[in-house]
């Protein structure tokens, strides 16, 4: 270990040798497995993002023009306004959800309160709905002719900045609550006994404990609800009015204007932001990583104030009435006849039938779309992801392309849903390319989604396997037992929970998602979070609500399925985990 | 397949200048060592000597820079681990969760093309062997840590391996059920005659169980004997402090080759050869060989010495005394209750020690004296 000077030399002789194990037939079965995965990974994520780049860069006559379309974009204040409104919107949205969604958390972990149960399930409520549909929603309540209104002839002007800000707090709320959540359970309870043998005062061991201790999640927080906001369409479309965003004005210069560049120099602009957020948070959640340490002592809830008490508990109360509203609206939306002025009951919106949705079997035949989209999605998805996490983790050596499909595979979160849409116009509607005829088939819908939702999939499949003891390949190895015999015989068993969690994450985003297929559809597949929106355009928003209620309930039922198969399972394998 | 002479010496395994990088740092430097058929060799060391990275490089689960290892005759270096020929068990028994016990025994039979009646009364056998006739159709979360650790041995031993790797596989356990596993392995060992390495940082373990010790340090080898020969000729001051306690005394050697100086104190001894004189030698002697006595009987090797502090270990004392011919050094001392009562030693009586010759070791250069 200790060299002398005159063998530094030798040393670095050595360290360049080494001595190469033969490769066996398994070793080459997995480097082409690498292969394959890099190579998917790049036709249908770097690849299509780079030819969107590139037209950014072009006229429409396919001429380099350098940066003209940008400049075009910033010239007049009319063009460039989608920006400033995105980020403006984006850092409101941000704020408000993070502090809304860290008292919430905050209750709920830390403070004695009755029905947490309940309180917990509704935080999770709008995870349920395509964005747009408590957009929809929110007009209903707040619009012109809302019954709030209506009712208190207080004019909130919901359609514009309000609006928008309104539905992304509504929409980005579980998502920043989960992280919260997280964040509050890694405090030790043994900082807090130690402050007060010191005897802190309380408020000084709220902000020198709980919120520094929670900042790394407090930050992640901030920067998904920022993506969320900055890259959705759905809300904007819907109740944005003439308030141009960036993923509003993509759709209008490639579906309206028919502008394909000027979408594509838009996007890269909505490609920035998204990708600063996302190498932010990475950066923040490795710290985050770094401040767990095994062994807490789980911090249990107690006691505050009274004022503290009361005060959080009916801001709590508050925000589920104003989730559990938007759920009530949407269902008496969809069985009434014209809200708010005939509210009787009726099942005709289910039947719809209007321009847009060519199919006589109304609603069921899109929702049906949907469902299949959503279960190819969870199927193919779940498979090819928590095998690649397995290969990507689990294989000894190759260190460089482990890292390098590691990367490929998280960098999926940077990329905001239009932005990949867009690109896969640009890529697969190109009869030269000779997967050309994966465009307009429910095939590029399903791939596209996957790809979209890659990420948090894999890292949950990731960070499941890094859970297994890592000497399973080594036992393996020395018995000359196939890698794929051990991961279907070991690894998949152990790792059920997870991947079912994975499969509903991924069927649930299939059933809401908006901004990755609103540009991939033909008429004849449209799915059912896309007719919301063609059926609002038509000023059919009962019908919008219609649908957008079955789709909830799908969601909500394959949630429930989901979670009997965990149950079911975890009872099963209760022999292996309990003694 | 290729044969070396190096197998012609009768050597099973056979690993020759090993040297292994992990960047910077060096985990193994220049390593050699031969393991004798149905032999149970112990590699010792601190945690980061490059044990372990040995172990996974006779597995083949890691690759060494330079180097060669042959296994019953042939060069293994560049074969992955599914080509080579061994069984191992990890500290974390790495036992399979959703597998029985019996299952888990089955694991490696299964793809080997053998019977399933064949692999059943298999795996039967190893579960009397193991002592454990009864638990094949428990899961391992219902098994406590050494019948864990036991069927994962019987797992390792199912394909009957040539080679037995055990990495730390007591070091999880508590310390009665490693102190009654660690005889119990080595029994299995002896009976089924497989040639096994054993990595382990604590020493009573390997002077236990080992045939020959390999002791480690900072990513070379620095002694290889028995568990007597460890620890009564320990080749260096770290072998000799890492197995059992030791005194080191820094010392000079003089003009006559069998007598060492300590300040002005004179010691008779037996140094070296090729030790000049005038040079810094460390001299050690281990607790127990300190003879401690209440006059100056003989004149040859005795030194006056004052009792700092006592410690009551149970079936023995352990002292630190002062020495009084020179500044700073101290001395431990082990004695028996019965001598210490017969003695009545307290701190701060002044009393002599003798140290006999043959106990004697010195060490060239000087070695730190932390103890």
């Amino acid at each position: 270990m200790e060299y002398s000077p005159d063998s530094t030399l030798e040393l670095q002789n050595i360290k360049k040798k080494r001595v190469r194990q033969k490769l066996g037939l398994e070793d080459y079965l997995r480097r082409f497995l690498f292969v394959l995965i890099g190579i998917s990974l790049f036709i249908f994520l770097i690849y299509p993002i780079y030819v969107s780049l590139v037209r950014s860069f072009e006229n429409e006559m396919g001429e380099f023009v350098g940066l003209a379309n940008y400049v075009n974009y910033f010239s007049s204040s009319t063009t460039s306004a989608s920006l400033s409104h995105s980020m403006y919107i984006s850092a409101m949205s941000m704020v408000i959800t993070v502090v809304l969604a860290f008292i919430y958390a905050y209750g709920l972990s830390r403070i004695t309160i009755p029905g947490k149960n309940i309180l917990r399930g509704i935080a999770f409520l709008p995870i349920f709905m395509p964005s747009l549909v408590q957009a929809l929603a929110l007009i209903y309540i707040f619009g012109n002719n809302g019954i709030f209104t209506r009712l208190t002839g207080i004019n909130i002007h919901i359609y514009g900045p309000t609006g928008i800000i309104l539905s992304e707090v509504y929409y980005a709320f579980p998502h920043a609550f989960i992280i919260i959540v997280a964040a509050l359970a890694l405090a030790d309870a043994r900082l807090y006994e130690a402050a007060e043998s010191l005897r802190t005062k309380g408020s000084r061991m709220f902000t020198t404990i709980t919120l520094a201790g929670a900042r790394y999640g407090l930050l992640s927080a901030c920067f998904v609800v920022f993506t969320l906001a900055i890259t959705d369409f759905g809300a904007p479309k819907v109740i944005g009015g003439n308030y141009d965003v960036l993923a509003t004005d993509i759709y209008n210069q490639v579906i309206g204007q028919q502008n394909f560049e000027m979408g594509a120099t838009i996007s890269t602009l909505l490609l920035l932001p998204a990708l600063i957020a996302f190498v932010l948070d990475r950066l923040v959640q490795r710290r985050q990583v770094a401040m767990i340490s095994t062994g807490i002592n789980p911090m249990e809830p107690k006691p505050h104030q009274p004022i503290v008490q009361w005060g959080v508990f009916s801001f709590m109360i508050l925000m589920a009435i104003f989730i559990i509203s938007i759920y009530v609206v949407v269902v008496i939306g969809a069985f009434t006849q014209y809200w708010p002025y005939d509210l009787s009951f009726t099942l005709r919106n289910f039947t719809f039938y209007v321009a847009g949705t060519q199919h006589r079997g109304g609603a069921f035949v899109v929702l049906w779309n949907s469902i299949q989209m959503a279960f190819w999605t969870a199927l193919i998805g779940t498979s090819l992801i928590f095998f690649s996490a397995y290969l990507i983790d689990k294989t000894r050596r190759l260190n460089t392309t482990r890292s390098i499909l590691y990367l490929l595979s998280i960098t999926s979160l940077a990329i905001p849903g239009m932005v990949l849409g867009l690109a896969y116009i640009f890529t697969f509607n190109n009869p030269a390319n000779p997967l050309n005829f994966l465009y307009g088939t429910m095939a590029i819908l399903v791939i596209s989604t996957i790809v979209h939702y890659y990420t948090v999939p894999f890292l949950t499949a990731t960070t499941s396997i890094k859970q297994i003891d890592p000497e399973f390949e080594a036992i393996s190895e020395s018995m000359n037992t196939p890698f794929y015999r051990t991961f279907m015989r070991v690894i998949v068993p152990v790792s059920l929970p997870a991947i079912i969690s994975v499969a509903s994450y991924l069927f649930l985003n299939a059933m809401v998602t908006l901004s990755v297929v609103v540009f991939l559809f033909v008429p004849g597949n449209e799915l059912a979070s896309l007719s919301v929106m063609l059926l609002d355009d038509a000023g059919e928003t009962a019908q919008a609500m219609a649908m957008s209620l079955l789709i909830i309930v799908v969601g909500l039922l394959s949630r429930g399925l989901f979670s009997l198969l965990t149950r079911g399972i975890e009872r099963r394998s209760q022999a292996w985990t309990q003694r | 397949m290729q044969h070396s002479n190096a197998s012609n010496n009768g050597s099973f395994l056979i690993v020759k200048q090993i040297t292994k990088t992990f960047g910077d740092l060096v985990a193994l430097n220049d390593v050699s060592l031969s393991v004798n058929e149905g032999e149970f060799v112990c590699l010792l060391g601190p945690s980061g000597c490059g044990k372990t990275t040995l172990l996974r490089i006779i597995a083949g689960l890691e690759q060494q820079n330079v180097g060669q290892i042959f296994q019953a005759g042939q060069d293994i270096s560049r074969l992955p681990p599914r080509q080579r020929d061994f069984g191992i068990v990890f500290q974390s028994y790495a036992l399979f969760p959703n597998l029985t016990a019996a299952e888990n025994i089955a694991y490696g039979l299964e793809n080997r093309k053998v019977s399933k009646d064949q692999i059943k009364s298999r795996v039967k056998e190893l579960l009397e062997l193991i002592g454990l006739p009864e638990v094949g159709e428990k899961y391992p979360a219902q098994l406590s840590g050494g019948q864990q650790q036991r069927i994962a041995l019987a797992r390792a031993l199912a394909p009957s391996p040539g080679l037995l790797l055990l990495d730390e596989p007591l070091s999880a356990l508590d310390a009665r059920v490693r102190i009654s596993l660690r005889i119990e392995i080595k029994h299995l060992q002896h009976r089924l005659g497989v040639t096994t390495v054993f990595v382990t940082h604590d020493q009573e373990e390997a002077l236990v169980m080992a045939d020959r010790i390999v002791v480690m340090d900072q990513g070379t080898i620095e002694q290889v004997g028995t568990a007597e020969q460890i620890y009564s000729t320990p080749a260096s001051p770290f072998v000799a402090n890492f197995v059992g306690m030791m005194n080191f005394i820094p010392a000079k050697t003089t003009d006559k080759p069998e007598t060492v100086q300590i300040d002005s104190l004179k010691l008779l001894c037996d140094p070296p050869e090729d030790i000049g004189p005038n040079q810094p030698v460390t001299v050690a002697i281990r607790p127990e060989d300190v003879h401690i006595t209440p006059d100056a009987g003989q004149t040859q090797n005795t030194l006056g010495v004052t009792v700092l502090e006592i410690e009551f270990l149970g079936s023995f004392y352990r002292l630190t005394c002062g020495l009084e011919d020179t500044r700073q050094d101290q001395l431990l001392i082990e004695v028996s209750s019965h001598l210490m009562e017969q003695l009545s030693i307290e701190v701060g009586n002044k009393m002599f020690v003798n140290l006999s010759p043959d106990n004697i070791r010195v060490y060239p250069g000087l070695s730190a004296t932390n103890l």
